[in-house]
């Protein structure tokens, strides 16, 4: 079929098959920040934004975002950026594969929750895995990252 | 010291978070690759009779199908180690037997994944099926044998085929024998570690092309580099000279991705059939046909006096290496080479078999042996500790390492890293069994360790420097950044010894055509022995712009100064600049380059003493880690964020072997946790309050005073969380992972 979406803003036409993943499509297309850890939703890392909130891009058929906004993290550079200054700063990327499902996730979080206490970002992000980092030196990184905006928004 | 020693940005850390393209599969540029599938076996123990590719061949869009007809006949090992690599050469690319479920059978390669597919499932293949050994503890000289065929190895590694015996491992600190005579109190106790699967983010994979030249090129996913060139040439049959191994920026390794798992389907079909090819695990793949943790079985004995000073300790083990030997003779004497050390005054004796089973094979991770040994060894002190009536932690002033010169460790102070954890971690008041609620009680645990730097005496690696045109300098490694932050590292040592900033260098690693050699990033040696390559190179490069200015200015050597930026050459100052465009022109006809190469007679190790607090569930058995300390000493770290985040990433990781992580077979032998759905590694909220304490200490032969800490992290979890268990509900868990289900039944029990 032919796949009529925008992505990161522009708008496409892909000629998709009925059962392709969105994942899959995406990746072909060259959005190449959209990581694949798993085959079963279980890591968030094929993380994207549908319409403005985070889904799962490896279980979500690309039909499904026919006539919808699809944001990968190329959308967002200077949030992206910001937020990566702050991961940077506490040397929270480790191997960085599953940054950038995880840093739109964060980005996705700060639109959605009001001045979470750190049980409601960890919650928020629990089905973002990181084989890597250990999380703690994340959430050092969302914190501050949370604080410059709010001061922002002041 | 300006950068050594400071928490400077990653170099390539805004890339990797804002995501741009750096892994392997972001780099097939070929929009036209085959795609390979395997065929794998469902029986854990077979013999192929016959495979008939005829029908799966023509599905459209299937380029070549390959059986094990179709292969070399050589045997090798998929080991990453130097060569002769100690581990037996006994696979093939595809083998008339397989030998586990899982094993591949055929080789797809089509132009899409649906096409493979569908060839796969039109391949038929008729099976002897023969009966397996699921049980590793049945392996030695069962009526089955696993290995009918000859096999080489390169040295003696008591390899004995014939009672399914990859290797035999043995050692001694003398005096075992009297210690026990002169004990007052003896225990022996059994424990096992599972095997536990390294669960990176990016599962295997590798492209292979040929170039322009007709080499034959894989990129791939790895950790070494170099020695899969040297795999790939002989599974190939190929000269060295004809193969180019590139390692792009690589999701996690934790070992995994020091065993060669899957370059050589790849590189097999593009050289059958002169086409770009890719093979991308997928997470079932990665989960069930790659290599685990070995699983071992550790029966310990240890004599004591009643004040708690160790007599001996007697440790055997039988561990599992699986199908296939790959680093079968290395990891498991690691159990004694990591522990012996650390209590150097105690007489111990280390006996190992490592035997082969029909599960999936074994390799490298994290850890490497020591992991196992920890959990053995820093239990049954426990274990000793609570019968004595002592506290774990001065039981372990009694009898642990003082370093001092001359000694196997000559810095670093396993003691003051558990007087600084017993402070910060409140450890007086965590130690007792509190009940914080209804049914929840906590308590605490500790354990120690230690690991090495690099390979003492074998690995040597090499490290590059280019002095560029306008005065900036590339740095070039083998080394494999995988996470850990080895480039960013190597860097700042660069950037210190050549006194400039570390923009100024660009480092590049890894290509097997261009990068010197390096064994790869394993054996945690990136800091420690390639960080010493670089120092040499550095200091070389210093000496050889000083030589060139020298000849280029017609000026004595002893009269021009070094200054990073600039050179002072009597009472002028010329910028590198200047110097380095000068320098590649007519006017000095001088390419600078240099090189260093080191390898260390020793492996100085880093400690760790780690701390945990758990809170049990006493209805469900549930446990939580509430807090958990490792205070770790890896000499002076070059930088402390990237340490840190190391040291807390490897308690994570160490977290999920003791309490989560767990490969379950069925009764045929086929692995049903094969998705990270029914393996469960550590989440968000397993990993509250992960904290981590610095001891500095100086190591002479590191670079700036520097030990490696990649692996020592993971140890102490298990040990550590066990006793913290059995503190708060008198259960004790013997075997790995300690699940609520143990705990409870425990409870039952008591
Ligand atoms: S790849 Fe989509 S959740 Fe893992
Ligand atoms: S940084 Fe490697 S998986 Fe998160």
């Amino acid at each position: 079929m032919l796949l009529t979406t925008t992505i990161n803003g522009r708008k496409k036409e892909i000629l998709i098959k009925d059962d392709d993943y969105l994942l899959d499509v995406l990746r072909k297309e060259g959005y190449l920040s959209v990581k694949r850890g798993c085959d079963t939703g279980a890591c968030g890392l094929c993380t994207i934004l549908l319409n403005g909130s985070p889904i799962l891009s490896c279980s979500t058929l690309a039909a499904r975002a026919h006539g919808k906004q699809i944001s990968t993290i190329e959308n967002f550079p200077k949030e992206a950026k910001t937020f990566a200054s702050y991961m940077t700063a506490e040397g929270a990327e480790q191997c960085g594969f599953c940054s950038p499902g995880f840093t739109l996730t964060v980005i996705a979080m700060t639109k959605e929750l009001q001045d979470p206490t750190d049980d409601e970002i960890m919650h928020y992000l629990n089905g973002n895995l990181c084989r890597c980092s250990g999380y703690i030196s994340q959430l050092r990184a969302i914190r501050n990252f949370m604080e410059e905006i709010k001061n922002e928004n002041c | 010291m300006k950068i050594v020693n400071t928490s400077v940005r990653k170099v390539d850390g805004v890339g990797v978070v804002t995501g741009n393209p750096a892994y392997t599969e972001d780099l097939i540029l070929n929009n036209n690759v085959l795609t390979i599938k395997l065929l794998r076996s469902p029986h854990a123990f077979a013999k192929i009779k016959a495979i008939d590719t005829s029908i799966a061949l023509k599905v459209p869009g299937v380029e070549a199908i390959f059986t094990h007809n179709d292969v070399p006949e050589t045997r090798f090992t998929l080991a990453g180690q130097s060569f002769p690599e100690p581990s037996p050469y006994d696979r093939r690319i595809l083998d008339e037997y397989v030998r586990y479920v899982g094993d591949p059978v055929a080789i797809i390669a089509a132009e899409d994944e649906r096409a493979a597919e569908k060839a796969m499932k039109l391949i038929k293949v008729q099976y002897d099926i023969l009966e397996p050994i699921l049980d590793f503890e049945k392996s030695i000289d069962s009526h089955i044998l696993i290995h009918p065929e000859e096999v080489h190895t390169n040295f003696e590694i008591g390899y004995e085929r014939k009672r399914n015996i990859a290797s035999k491992a043995y050692s001694e600190k003398p005096g075992v024998e009297e210690g026990f005579v002169k004990s007052d109190i003896i225990l022996e106790r059994t424990y096992y570690t599972q095997p536990q699967i390294h669960a990176m983010m990016e599962t295997y994979r590798s492209y292979s092309y040929f170039d322009v030249n007709g080499r034959l090129t894989t990129v791939s996913s790895t950790q070494i580099p170099f020695h899969v060139r040297r795999h790939l040439a002989r599974a190939l049959e190929l000269p060295t000279s004809k193969l180019r191994v590139i390692k792009p920026r690589v999701g996690g390794g934790f070992g995994g991705k020091q065993t060669a798992v899957c370059e050589i389907y790849s590189a097999f079909v593009t050289l059958k059939t002169g086409k770009p090819s890719k093979i991308i695990y997928n997470r079932k793949e990665t989960h069930t046909c790659t290599t685990t943790r070995h699983e071992m079985r550790l029966d310990v004995k240890i004599g004591s006096d009643l004040e708690g000073n160790i007599k001996a300790i007697d440790i055997n083990v039988l561990s599992n290496a699986g199908a296939y030997g790959e680093h079968a003779p290395t990891v498991t004497s690691l159990v004694s080479y990591k522990t012996f050390p650390l209590y150097d005054t105690v007489p111990m004796r280390f006996n190992a078999n490592i035997v082969y089973s029909n599960t999936m094979n074994a390799g490298a991770f994290r850890g490497y042996g020591a992991t196992q040994g920890t959990f053995a060894v820093e239990s049954i002190i426990n274990e000793l500790a609570h019968k004595l009536n002592l506290d774990p932690t001065e039981i372990r002033m009694k009898n642990l390492v003082e370093p001092g010169e001359g000694k196997y460790i000559t810095s670093g102070d396993i003691k003051k890293c558990i007087e600084i954890g017993k402070e910060k971690f409140n450890w007086i008041e965590k130690s007792q069994v509190r009940e914080v609620a209804p049914n929840k009680v906590r308590a605490a645990g500790m354990a120690v360790t230690m690991q090495g730097s690099g390979i003492g005496g074998i690995d040597t690696a090499a490290a590059t420097i280019k002095l560029g045109d306008r005065g900036d300098f590339s740095l070039m490694v083998g080394v494999t950044d995988m996470g850990q932050g080895c480039d960013t590292v190597l860097t700042q040592i660069a950037a210190e010894v050549l006194d400039v900033p570390m923009d100024k260098i660009s480092i590049h690693s890894a290509d097997t055509d261009l990068s010197p050699y390096d064994p790869g990033a394993y054996a945690s040696s990136g800091t420690y022995v390639t960080g010493n390559a670089v120092i040499i190179a550095a200091n070389k490069m210093r000496e050889e712009i000083l030589k060139g200015a020298s000849k280029m200015f017609n000026t004595n050597i002893n009269e021009i100064e070094y200054l990073g930026n600039n050179l002072k050459i009597g009472n002028n100052l010329i910028s590198l600049e200047d110097f380095a465009q000068r320098s590649i022109s007519f006017e000095g006809m001088n390419q600078i380059t240099t090189t260093g190469t080191w390898g260390g007679e020793t492996s100085p190790p880093p400690f760790i003493a780690g701390f945990a607090e758990v809170e049990v569930d006493t209805l469900t058995g549930e446990v939580e880690v509430i807090d958990y300390l490792s205070v770790v000493d890896c000499g002076t770290p070059i930088n402390p964020n990237l340490v840190q985040v190391q040291v807390e990433g490897g308690a994570a990781q160490g977290i999920g072997l003791a309490l989560l992580e767990d490969i379950k077979y069925d009764k045929k032998g086929k692995p049903i946790s094969d998705s990270l759905m029914q393996y469960k590694i550590p989440s968000r909220l397993d990993c509250k309050n992960i904290r981590v304490e610095i001891s500095n200490s100086y190591e002479k032969t590191g670079p700036f005073g520097a030990k490696s800490v990649g692996e020592v992290v993971i140890n102490t979890p298990a040990p550590a969380i066990a006793d913290a268990v059995y503190n708060a509900t008198k259960v004790r868990v013997r075997k790995l992972p300690i699940t609520s289900e143990k705990v409870l039944l425990g409870m039952f029990d008591l």
